[in-house]
């Protein structure tokens, strides 16, 4: 049951006193075996749920780095079902770990939604963040998601106000995405003050598990975001391993590195105990 | 089903035109696009809205455009009467500045103090940066980094108007990556901001905005030929990129059932070569930039670059509701290489003493066929949706004159 993986995720670091680590790679980048091994050193270094980008030419809500990671695995020729393979080689050897794909609609539209829904189910994929398919527009996929047990999981924003969030949760599973500022990946960081309300009322009107990510980098601004979410979400900082790891041409230093940065979050957010 | 409903109708209240359109945007975006659209409709009921348009329409930007009867053409070609919608006489040199004009006062109805837009060649960005230089207000233009190279003398007039201009190296460098990085400062500057969007694409309400605003071309057009013959006219043809001149001169027209509505796309080296802007003729239906439509894509459903010598019509995508039109049939959409379009180009030139954009040059290459096919009993309406100084220096080159 792919549900039960995301909420078996954070139902472990609840029994924790703890918040969920959520770490962000791109499939393909620098290349699709790289990747590989850079999912098992982040779920060896702590990652509770790991969400694998899948890359799109015009990311239009991803911060430079991201963006250059998908270029790079575009680059290298990885397609939809390249990241769906990875995603199932993975799956092979690790049954527990919740995997997210995230990325833009229009490859999963180009490859048909039913298509999509029943291919990421066999990979082992747990449910899927598709930025530009707001609850307007993801009815269809929803209804093929439902036939496999896929999450859909949505974006709420510090624009988001109530009445919008009742409509983002409608239909939302697994867990919410809480943007943390309003802009792109990777770009500034949030004053965790700033949307602790936002993310109260997150939690009250969806009734799921609240993960912050957007702006988050380091061990200290982890911590100070699990005193507030369910969980975070740190993806620029991983790929940013990727791009040194692409420039030295050393790529095993990216599953290294992101080895140990997923270590050092995981360390700060296990400092702050939830009540 | 009584048609003339029908046509009338779309967007729906999802902002669709049939399967097309809706609101593909990042849920930070969504409210402000909930929120315009709001606007817009309080807008439209609001008589002192419309008068203020119209007030500047006349008075700051020329309207009416004058509806030209191009008699050397007509004889050239030796078929049906063709007639000159003159869009190219307008203020700032295209039609481009009917839909920023509307943009601008409503941004500004909802207390907005920063526009931001994308151009390609650059026409937009005038017009966008000409609006807010009347108005007083702080213009942001994204564009392409191999544009600002190619199109010096309108970026140097945006700079003049007082905006800022941001080159863009991301991605491929070019009007796509423009609007990408647009929609990226938008969702980053929230409160101030309004994004004026140059093309009839984009998330729901900007589609329907923006046939709107331009619709005056069609509406004028269609009382024009009324006067002057006595009869609708039996086609309209208009070149489409994203698609706003052509929407503004069709969307009029499309109750008529009796006027053919003719699209001219760019097929820069040849639909075949791959490398063309032909979204309709060569693209499928996918999402990007706020709407679906049909869109030039790898099979993996990645965007590909469009290429054509004309940088107005240079953009990989195509307005939802001519989408909509292709696959209604209620639209054709032709195609002109890059080299029909210079042919063209020129051969407007010399005979009716009117320099067109490469925009509108697509369209006369295939006016011609059109006119011949009506005979001489048939009326033709083509929008000369803007002029071609600008174009002159990338004609030059074409034609290895060093200038």
């Amino acid at each position: 049951m792919p549900t039960s993986r995301i909420s078996d995720a954070f139902a472990r670091a609840k029994g924790e006193n703890r918040a969920a680590l959520v770490t962000y790679i791109m499939a393909g980048d620098p290349d699709l075996e790289t990747s590989f091994e850079a999912m098992k050193a982040l779920r060896d270094n702590g990652a509770d749920i790991i969400e694998l980008g899948a890359p799109f030419t015009d990311p239009m809500a991803d911060g430079a780095s991201i963006q250059k990671a998908g270029l790079r695995s575009l680059a290298n020729g990885t397609t939809l079902r390249d990241t769906l393979q990875l995603a199932a080689r993975f799956r092979e050897e690790d049954q527990t770990t919740p995997l997210i794909l995230m990325g833009y609609a229009n490859p999963v539209f180009r490859m048909g939604y039913g298509e999509f829904a029943s291919a990421a189910a066999e990979a082992g994929i747990d449910g899927t963040i598709l930025v530009d398919l707001p609850p307007e527009e993801d009815g269809e996929l929803r209804e093929e998601y439902a036939k496999h047990d896929l999450s859909v999981i949505r974006l709420a924003t510090p624009t988001t106000h109530e009445a919008r969030m009742a409509k983002v949760a409608e239909g939302a599973s697994g867990f919410l995405y809480f943007v943390a500022v309003t802009g792109v990946t990777g770009a500034g960081s949030a004053d965790p003050k700033a949307i602790s309300g936002n993310i109260e009322m997150a939690k009250r009107v969806s009734g799921l598990p609240v993960c912050v990510g957007f702006g988050v980098k380091t061990g200290v601004q982890a911590a100070e975001m699990a005193k507030i979410a369910d969980g975070v979400v740190v993806g620029s900082a991983f790929v940013d391993h990727a791009e040194k790891a692409h420039e030295s041409g050393n790529f095993s230093s990216a599953p290294r590195g992101m080895g140990a940065l997923a270590q050092e979050l995981s360390l700060a957010i296990r400092t702050i105990a939830k009540p | 089903m009584d048609l003339r409903n029908t046509w009338d109708q779309w967007p729906d209240v999802n902002g669709r035109f049939g399967e097309f359109g809706g609101r593909y945007v990042a849920e930070t975006l969504m409210p402000l696009i909930l929120e315009l659209e709001a606007e817009y409709r309080k807008a439209k009921e609001d008589p002192a809205f419309k008068a203020q348009m119209d007030d500047l329409w006349t008075h700051y930007v020329g309207r009416p455009s004058p509806l030209y009867f191009a008699e050397r053409m007509t004889e050239h070609f030796g078929g049906a009467k063709i007639y000159f919608k003159r869009d190219e006489l307008n203020h700032t040199g295209a039609h481009k500045i009917n839909n920023c004009l509307g943009q601008v006062l409503l941004a500004m109805r909802m207390g907005k103090t920063r526009i931001i837009a994308e151009t390609g060649a650059g026409q937009h960005g005038v017009a966008t940066a000409t609006i807010c230089a009347r108005f007083g207000l702080k213009c942001v233009v994204f564009m392409g980094e191999t544009d600002v190279e190619r199109q010096k003398p309108n970026v140097f007039r945006m700079r003049l108007l007082g905006a800022e201009i941001v080159p863009v190296s991301s991605g491929t460098g070019t009007l796509k990556d423009a609007m990408n990085e647009a929609l990226r400062d938008w969702v980053t500057n929230v409160e101030d901001t309004f994004y004026c969007i140059g093309t009839a694409a984009g998330p729901h309400p900007y589609p329907e905005l923006v046939r709107d605003f331009q619709s005056v071309i069609g509406k004028e057009a269609r009382a024009q030929i009324l006067e002057r013959e006595g009869r609708l006219p039996d086609a309209v043809m208009a070149c489409i990129g994203g698609g706003s001149n052509a929407i503004g001169l069709f969307h009029p027209f499309l109750e008529d059932e009796s006027v053919r509505l003719l699209g001219v796309e760019a097929a820069g080296h040849g639909i075949e070569t791959g490398e063309h802007a032909a979204a309709l003729n060569g693209g499928k239906p996918g999402i990007l930039h706020g709407n679906k439509t049909y869109l030039l894509q790898t099979d993996d459903g990645q965007i590909v670059d469009a290429h054509s010598i004309s940088a107005g019509l240079d953009y990989p995508g195509i307005g939802p509701e001519h989408a909509f039109l292709r696959d209604t049939g209620r639209a054709e959409y032709l195609s002109c290489t890059d080299a029909e379009a210079l042919e063209a180009f020129q051969l407007c030139t010399r005979l009716e003493g009117i320099i067109p954009a490469l925009e509108p040059s697509h369209a006369i290459a295939r006016v011609g066929e059109a006119a011949k096919e009506l005979g001489p009993d048939g009326l033709i309406i083509l929008n000369m949706c803007g002029r071609g100084d600008k174009d002159v220096f990338s004609v030059a080159k074409a034609l290895g004159v060093d200038m």
